[in-house]
């Protein structure tokens, strides 16, 4: 992955959601954002959803990426974008990923019910951090041309 | 042996205190004391603890340093003003506090007009203005920024938000004609903290303006240099006992509590990272040098806010005493605020104010451990100061150096089974501040670090039960 001058200007958050301490995953992913050249905020394993915004506030960050690998992220995440809304950020970019749910369950459907919840995207297990580099890079561009948010 | 001697002065809400110490010798000479006269003329009252001082030592020697702090005329008032709560607008606190403030307000996210009036009719001396991580927010702090401006505001403001926007809200501050200051951003990252940059711009600004503006400097003849305002002698005294100079070995960390008549403040020189393995930290970074005020728990002006939170059943256990007891102490101190406690059993009852309002105070100021529980099991975290290592609690204020039973008082800090959660000092030795050295002591730091280290240590009597550790100390200084 190339380093692009255009990215250092997008501040993302990163951290793992709820009672969850699967730290790797997300380390990875923060690493290869930050790498890409990605402002990274990373705020690490059992981080309540209020945190993510308070930071997302602070920095006045692009993107929150929620991470949860227990299975619960679901509750988690319920009324995510809700409390964004109520604290000022309607249209920050929300993405998801991880072992969302438990069990095997259908991935479309999955993917479908955090997209009501207001997530921008939802990423199944194994994405490849390229591929959410590469959509994070189309998105801001898309956000850069289209009309005023 | 007239160019040994220093002159400390304090010139508090109620007294004008003087300590007279000799620099080679490291002892107390004397001590004087005059009422506090700052709201008329603050000569009359420093002329009078002169005086006071001059009966008791004979004739007063030459001083090579007279040295001053002040918490005269309401003290140091502050607000602070910052954009997340927990994040900026709590460094900003952290630094208000921490540089001796006495804060009368807070603010978080965009300021309303109703907000700015408040501040307004507050009068403070210096507003401290946050927000923003650098290269982060810069909406609210330019927003806070432009409503400050049109307040009928004379006092100093001191910038230190987001560095990308802080020019923005100088530009702003200074075209209405306010007096602006630059202080590097109190969280230039997110959970990164940086307090002294605006700790020491408060300082300057403390030197250059409020002194004169509270009428301080009329007393200028008696004094070299009014430094500080008087909590931050007593930190720089905490800082000095727990590091050490080069020729001293500190204390390492250590907690002071200092217990009022208003207020109930408690300073930690430690860095409270978690003591055993295996525990995750998550919140906001602590300073090392950390204050908190209560101003909810003091002996006097807030006696009954000290029984609502203990309970009024167990404050009376602890005294000994039947329940109405209480209330008629609490009847007695509000209607007399300088009252001191008269026979046995109102001194049981202060001394078990004083312990409850030093337990809840330290309680408030030290972090906590919580178990998570997760699919891994569970999981300790730690948020706040973990202060359950820290060996020494030094204790200073009238509760504890005239009341009943400074052990019993002083031993509120320490960790109970009843709050498992609390990081508390679980064994430490407990001294008091006998001779009332400690801002004294803070005061010389800068010029005779060992001397003012050595004063310090000397005014330092244990009380109660050594621990489990060896201390060295316990030597212990008459007053001339």
């Amino acid at each position: 992955m190339t380093v692009s001058p255009a990215r250092a200007k997008h501040t993302l958050i990163t951290g793992v959601i709820g009672s969850d301490t699967h730290i790797v995953g997300n380390r990875i992913l923060s690493m290869a954002l930050e790498d890409a050249g990605y402002q990274v905020v990373a705020l690490g394993a059992l981080t309540p959803a209020e945190d993510f915004i308070k930071a997302a506030i602070e920095t006045a960050a692009d993107a929150i990426m929620v991470s949860s690998l227990y299975g619960q992220g679901e509750l988690d995440c319920r009324g995510f974008r809700d409390l964004c809304v109520e604290a000022g950020l309607p249209d920050i970019l929300l993405y998801v990923g991880g072992n969302l749910v438990v069990g095997k369950q259908d991935w479309e459907d999955v993917e479908r019910r955090f997209l009501e919840m207001g997530f921008d995207r939802a990423f199944p297990p194994g994405t490849r951090t390229g591929d959410v580099i590469e959509r994070l890079d189309r998105e801001f561009a898309a956000r850069a041309d289209g009309p005023a948010r | 042996m007239s160019d040994s001697a220093a002159l400390l002065i304090d010139f508090g809400s109620t007294y004008t205190k003087l300590r007279a110490v000799d620099l080679a010798s490291r002892t107390l000479l004397g001590s004087g004391q005059g009422p506090s006269t700052v709201t008329t003329d603050i000569t009359v009252g420093m002329q009078a603890a002169l005086g006071d001082l001059e009966d008791r030592l004979g004739r007063l020697p030459g001083f090579k340093y007279r040295l001053a702090s002040s918490s005269a005329a309401g003290g140091l008032k502050m607000v602070t003003v910052g954009l997340v709560k927990e994040l900026t607008a709590q460094a900003a606190r952290l630094a208000a506090l921490g540089a001796g403030a006495r804060l009368v307000d807070t603010f978080a996210y965009t300021l309303s007009k109703r907000d700015v009036r408040a501040i307004a009719g507050h009068v403070p001396d210096i507003i401290l203005l946050a927000g923003g991580t650098d290269g982060g927010n810069s909406d609210v702090l330019v927003h806070n920024a432009e409503l400050l401006s049109q307040a009928g505001l004379a006092c100093p403001i001191i910038v230190a938000g987001n560095r990308s926007a802080a020019d923005d809200a100088e530009d702003i501050l200074r075209g209405a004609g306010k007096d602006v200051r630059i202080a590097d951003n109190v969280m230039p990252a997110l959970g990164t903290l940086d307090i002294e940059p605006a700790r020491a711009a408060i300082r300057d600004v403390f030197i250059e303006r409020i002194v004169h503006a509270k009428g301080l400097d009329r007393a200028k003849e008696f004094f070299d240099a009014l430094a500080m305002p008087t909590p931050a002698a007593v930190f720089e005294a905490a800082r000095l006992l727990s590091e050490g100079t080069g020729k001293r070995q500190g204390l390492g960390p250590l907690v002071v509590v200092d217990i009022g008549g208003a207020t109930t403040d408690v300073y930690s020189a430690a860095s409270g990272e978690p003591g055993e393995g295996r525990i995750l930290q998550k919140s906001l970074p602590e300073p090392y040098l950390k204050r908190t005020v209560e101003g909810d728990l003091g002996m006097r002006h807030n006696a009954a806010a000290i029984v609502a939170a203990a309970g009024r059943d167990a404050i009376a256990a602890l005294a000994g005493t039947p329940p109405a007891d209480i209330d008629t102490h609490l009847e007695r101190v509000a209607a007399d605020v300088e009252r001191l406690p008269a026979g046995e059993r109102e001194r049981g009852v202060d001394a078990a104010l004083a312990r409850s309002a030093i337990r809840i105070a330290v309680t408030r100021h030290a972090g906590t451990v919580k178990i998570v529980h997760t699919l891994n099991g569970p999981v300790p975290v730690q948020h706040g100061k973990d202060l359950s290592l820290v060996a020494t609690v030094i204790g200073t204020g009238g509760a504890l150096v005239y009341g009943r039973d400074p052990s019993l008082v002083l031993s509120g800090c320490r960790y109970s089974a009843d709050e498992p959660d609390s990081l508390r000092p679980r064994d430490p030795a407990l001294l008091v501040d006998e001779n009332y050295l400690l801002y004294a002591a803070g005061l010389l730091a800068q010029a005779e670090p060992e001397a003012a280290f050595d004063l310090a240590l000397a005014s330092l009597v244990q009380v109660g039960e050594k621990p489990a550790r060896k201390r060295e100390n316990e030597r212990h200084v008459t007053s001339g």
